[in-house]
């Protein structure tokens, strides 16, 4: 009897040190989503609309892949340093969630800018881009601030306009979305929610 | 070496210490309940937090979530600013170093229970 109190100390002590790092991880997806990142990705969106502007065909698509690749890595690299500062792994609880919900997006947009490339239907990119950005976001953004989700609602509702009305200017509406969004919300993110 | 040796049996005692009934005692009771331990802890890796934030993430209701955090609010663990965005009101926590400075320490005294109740094995 006097040996069990011990035991249900640890077991009590080790229950709550699990409770402390799973209310982190959790309260890490208010953090994981990187605000100054989107800020930067921003940038690079508005540079390859600048980049883009005088450019068509294959050389149009490679300036938007290159600053896709780029804010890619950028997005990645400061959500890794953000994750880092809040003593969290990027792939714990609330990175992996995100990922899980924002990947299968991303593949089907790389499928079909292959497609739609290859049939001369490069005209629907812009809009299927920021549809299933925004879908991505939404998803993988669902156990996350509101702010997050909302971002990628935003995306999906430039995507569906681009879409319906296609006399709009491509890179204009990609300058709008993938730049105007992400420096906003990217701003917005930064300051309520730490970096 | 010495020095060595008398850290580890600084730690050593440290660790009997915590795993004590006397220890156990000494632990914060307020930081120790189980939602006030929550709220600290989301706190901790976040700037601040909304109450709806909070009321989301750690699954509780306004009642229980307000009554344990006017607690940590006056023993001056956490900060509450109360604001309005257009008509709706809106509350915004923040942990203050007195609250992190508690964590910490609430921490440190349940590791150091582990660590007791391992090399006693």
């Amino acid at each position: 009897m006097a040996k069990a109190q011990p035991v249900e100390m640890q077991a009590h002590a080790i229950d709550n040190l699990r409770y402390i790092r799973r209310t982190i991880e959790r309260a890490g997806s208010f953090t994981a989503v990187p605000g100054t990142g989107g800020a930067v990705m921003g940038s690079i969106a508005l540079l390859a609309a600048w980049s883009a502007g005088s450019e068509t065909g294959w050389r149009w698509l490679s300036v938007w892949m290159a600053a896709a690749v780029g804010a890619v890595l950028v997005g990645v690299a400061s959500a890794a340093l953000k994750s880092r500062r809040a003593g969290l792994a990027l792939l714990s609880g609330p990175g992996r969630k995100f990922v899980a919900g924002f990947a299968p997006a991303m593949l089907a947009g790389g499928l079909l800018t292959a497609v739609l490339f290859r049939v001369g239907e490069a005209a629907l990119l812009p809009g299927v881009w920021m549809l299933l950005y925004g879908t991505g976001v939404v998803s993988g953004g669902s156990a996350s601030v509101r702010v997050v989700p909302l971002m990628g609602a935003c995306f999906m509702a430039a995507g569906a306009l681009a879409l319906l009305f296609p006399g709009l200017d491509a890179n204009t509406m990609l300058a709008a979305a993938f730049g105007g969004l992400h420096i906003a919300f990217g701003f917005v993110i930064a300051v309520k929610y730490g970096g | 070496m010495a020095a060595k040796s008398n850290a580890a049996r600084r730690e050593t005692v440290r660790n009997a210490e915590a795993a004590s009934p006397a220890g156990a005692k000494k632990l914060d009771r307020l930081v120790h309940e189980r939602l006030r331990l929550g709220i600290l802890s989301a706190l901790s890796v976040n700037q601040t937090l909304t109450f709806n934030d909070l009321k989301r993430l750690l699954e509780t209701t306004d009642g229980n979530l307000s009554v344990h955090a006017r607690k940590l609010e006056e023993a001056g663990y956490i900060a509450c600013t109360k604001t309005f965005e257009g008509r709706m009101p809106r509350t915004e926590y923040k942990l203050t170093a007195a609250g992190r400075k508690a964590l910490d320490r609430y921490l440190d005294h349940m590791e150091a229970l582990i660590q007791a109740m391992r090399s006693s094995w």
